[in-house]
Order: structure tokens, then sequence, then C-alpha cells
């Protein structure tokens, strides 16, 4: 099986496509951008969402929380994939109910993990809307889920990946797609 | 990233390698939090069926279990002895195999005889978590120990642990040996010469005749439960007695070089392997325990449950990144 590795976006373009997602939040979020809850999914969707929560409070002087959602716990598919290695951290810093919240995650593929984090989020209280911010869209839906604030589309083939990478745990930020030909 | 599947049931800490232990250990860390939602349940064993069968009175246990299972958004059935179908002579695997008939998924066993556990284990295709089973294990009890030490102390590697009392005859004993070797702690027992077993110092375990060398060498106490009916059987003489000499008091601590953590499996004889001012004492980490042994049996749980890692394989290899 061939692999070959393309490069989407460095670092410099990560940066950027994160300053202007940190304005389309505050935008969308409208009125009630302050107290806004941001939720990142473990595991690249929590560094990204403290990326933007920086962002948002140095340039846009909103005050917002930062959360973030391991779904492992609320996956349809514990029988045929079996444990994920370890759980990640859930933690969600206020009470949700009537607040504005986005999650926020690294790819939308399928939409089965946002389904999931939405199923999650309805147990922790009811908020007044839920936007989900994504910084790679890479179509491929199994589910009728849609990002309100999307990076980057990417044409990605079913066999293909989209790696995003982060400084914090990767140690660069970056876009990637991995191309696998023939099994 | 592979983890160290458990395979179909838990058993004992003995088969268990380091690694396994770790691991349960770190997948436990995540169900601590959801404990403490206000809906404090996830969807993850939705559908599975469980059932809790004792062969012998526990409530503590039973009921850790059950929260367990509940937390999980499992489907739970208990089966106590008293009164069923057990009372009226039928065999354990006539009664296991009469359940799985009813299509369940789990049995979690408490037996007063040991290898019940895997003696069942063997013949169902259920998973089986071993809850007790006469003087040979207790491995959820010994797990939650562990992480309690490991929340307390920030290591289990290096902590010198004497574990207490009754150690021939306690499963919580054998499963905290177990446990604590492999992990690389230092373990000592103390208790006395009548409820020590023979050769145990062959395992790297150091005895302690005395309480009070116990407490000066150790970080760590677990206190067991002195079980009432070892005095009948005439292993040590009196209750009183066996406070005077081995039971953990306020006075003996204060003489410890260093502050101790006091752990103890439950339900306790106050005055009797431990007074009340140490248990309700700043050093007493007894209800952390409690609260611990739910995401413990949670981690078990679920890591039994899904456990089937050809399926994890074949899913990696086709399905690529998740999203």
């Amino acid at each position: 099986m061939s692999v070959d590795r393309e490069s989407v976006l460095d670092a410099a373009a990560v940066r950027e496509l994160l300053d202007r997602l940190a304005g389309d939040i505050v935008r969308f979020a409208g009125d009630r951008a302050h107290g806004l809850v941001l939720v990142g999914i473990q595991r690249r969707g929590v560094e990204l969402a403290e990326r933007l929560a920086e962002r948002i409070a140095e340039r846009h002087g909103v005050e917002i929380h930062r959360g973030a959602l391991d779904i492992t716990l609320y996956r349809d598919d514990l029988e045929t994939v079996g444990p994920r290695p370890i759980v990640g951290e859930t933690h969600i810093p206020v009470d949700i109910a009537d607040r504005e919240v986005v999650i926020v995650d690294d790819v939308l593929y399928t939409g089965r993990t946002v389904r999931a984090a939405l199923n999650e989020l309805a147990d922790f209280g009811r908020p007044a809307r839920i936007g989900l911010c994504v910084l790679v869209d890479r179509g491929g839906r199994e589910l009728p889920i849609q990002p309100d604030i999307v990076g980057l589309q990417v044409e990605a083939g079913p066999g293909d990946r989209v790696d995003v990478l982060v400084a914090e745990r990767d140690g660069r930020d970056a876009v990637e797609l991995v191309h696998r030909g023939g099994a | 990233m592979t983890s160290p599947a458990l395979g179909k049931d838990l058993l004992g800490l003995e088969s268990l390698t380091a690694e396994q232990i770790r691991f349960i250990l770190d997948t436990a860390e995540p169900f601590k939090e959801v404990s403490e939602r206000a809906i404090k349940k996830v969807p993850t064993l939705r559908g599975k069926t469980i059932v809790n069968l004792f062969f012998e009175a526990s409530t503590r246990t039973r009921i850790s279990f059950e929260f367990a299972e509940k937390r999980l958004s499992a489907d739970t059935v208990n089966v106590v002895a008293q009164g069923s179908s057990v009372e009226k002579g039928e065999n354990l695997v006539d009664t296991a195999r009469n359940l799985e008939a009813m299509r369940i998924d789990m049995v979690v066993i408490r037996h007063p005889s040991s290898g019940a556990a895997a003696f069942l284990a063997e013949r169902i295709r259920s998973n089986v978590v071993n809850a007790g089973d006469g003087k040979h294990e207790h491995p959820t009890q010994a797990l939650l120990d562990l992480l309690t030490i490991r929340d307390r102390v920030g290591r289990v590697e290096g902590v010198k642990v004497c574990i207490c009392g009754d150690i021939l005859n306690s499963r919580v004993a054998r499963s905290n040996i177990w446990g604590l070797l492999k992990l690389g702690a230092e373990v000592g027992v103390c208790g006395p010469r009548s409820l020590l077993p023979r050769g145990i110092e062959a395992l790297g375990v150091r005895v302690f005749r005395r309480i009070e060398e116990a407490i000066e060498w150790a970080d760590v106490l677990n206190v067991l439960r002195l079980q009432l009916e070892r005095m009948q059987a005439g292993f040590i003489p009196s209750l009183r007695e066996y406070y005077r000499v081995f039971g953990v008091t306020r006075e003996r601590l204060a003489r410890a070089p260093r502050d101790l953590v006091i752990l103890h499996p439950g339900p306790m004889n106050r005055g009797v392997e431990i007074d009340s001012q140490v248990a309700d004492g700043p050093h007493s980490v007894i209800l952390h325990q409690v609260t611990n042994g739910i995401a413990i049996r949670m981690a078990v749980l679920y890591l039994l449950a899904g456990g089937r890692p050809e399926l994890a394989e074949a899913a990696k290899r086709g399905g690529g990144a998740d999203a």
C-alpha cells in the first residue's frame, strides 16, 4: 500500500485561518458573544478551541468560557471498534443552559462525532443555541449535520485521511492530506 | 496506539501484566468525572444486560457495581443466593447457563469458593467479572486501592504499603499484593502469626510482627477488616486483645516518622482493627476509596464490553482517521 502525504496548509496559513475563524465565531454569536462557551472535542479540537478563545479575548475583547468534550462514551461503535486507548478529559466549566455554545473540531467527516457531542452536551443542559466550527470540512457526511463556521473545504476521497497537526501535541501546526493508494 | 486488551474476563490481578493494570487505572480517570455530573449517566453500555450474581452477602461491593453499571446505562439484574433457585440446590453452572439463555452479556460474581469465577468464565460466553471468590482474589477492590494510592501519593512505584490484619484468609490482601508488586511498590504485611501465610517472604513481601514497626516503615497502611469468625475459630484470643496489639490508633500514628495514608476496604470494625479517630481523621482516604470504586468498576465493565481486538484492528485498517 502506497502512502503519500500532501501539504494543504503550513503553520502560517493555519494561524491566518484561526484569525479568521475567531472573527467568524464572534459574528456568529452576535449579541450572545459574551459568556459564549467554546467546547473543543478531544483531541485536537481542544487545542484549536484554546487558540480561538485566546484570539477572541485579545482581538475582540470578548471573554468566553472554554470547555473540553470527549465523546468516546457516547460513540455508537464500541462493539466494533473496541474501547479507545484512553478516554480524554471532559470539562464543561459553566452551566450551559440558555447560553450560546460553539463546538470546535479539527476535521468534519461523517458527522458521527458531532452527533455524539450533541447528545453528550444535551446531558449537561439545554443551551440557547449550539453552533459548529471546524477547521477542515472534508465532505463524506453520513448524517444530516453541517458546520456553521468552516476554515477550509478539502476534497478528500474515502480512502484518504486529513491530518490536522497542532504544535502543542504534534510539534508543528499544519493540515495535510494523506492519500492511500490501492489496498 | 494499541491498548493492552484485557480479554473476556477479569478474574484476578495475578494474571494481569503491569501494563494492563496501569491501563485500567488510566481508563478509570475520566470515569471519575461522570459521577460528578448533574446527570450521572453516559450511554456507553446501552442495551447490555449485566447480572450481579451474589452467592455471599455483600452490600458495598454490589451497590458499587450496580452504580457503575447504571451510570454506563446497562440493564442490571441482581441475583442473591438467598431465596433464589440457588437455595434450592441448583449448581453454579446451571444458574449461569439459565441466565445466559436469557441473552445476558456479563456476569459479576461473588462466591464463597476460591476459583468460582474462573470456573464460570470457562463455561459461559458472557464476560465474567470476579467480585470476590473465596480466599482467592477481589481484583476490583485492589484496583480501587491502587487508584487511591496513586491519587494521594502521586505514584505507586516505590511506595511502601503495609497490609495489616488477616492476610491468610483475605482475597483483598492477595489481590493487593499482586497489584502492588507488579506496579513496583514495596509491600509489607503485619498481623498475628496465626493469620499470616507461611512463606510469604518468598514473594518479596516484608513481614512485620509488630504494628509499631509497620507504622515506622510504611507510607501507606491498608487496614483489613477483621472477620469476627476468626476469633470464634481460635485464630485470635479476643477482639480487645487484637485492638491492644494490632489496632491502628491515633497514638501509634502520632509516633510515625511521616504522615501515613490509611486505607480500609470496609466495613470497618471501629475499636478492633482501627480506632474512630483514625478512621475519621485527616489521613484516612476510606471514603475516597468508595468513590474510586465506582470509577474503577465503570472502567473494567467498559473495557470488557468493547474487548474485541480483532474487530478493532479491522476497523483501524479500513477506517482511517476518525471524524
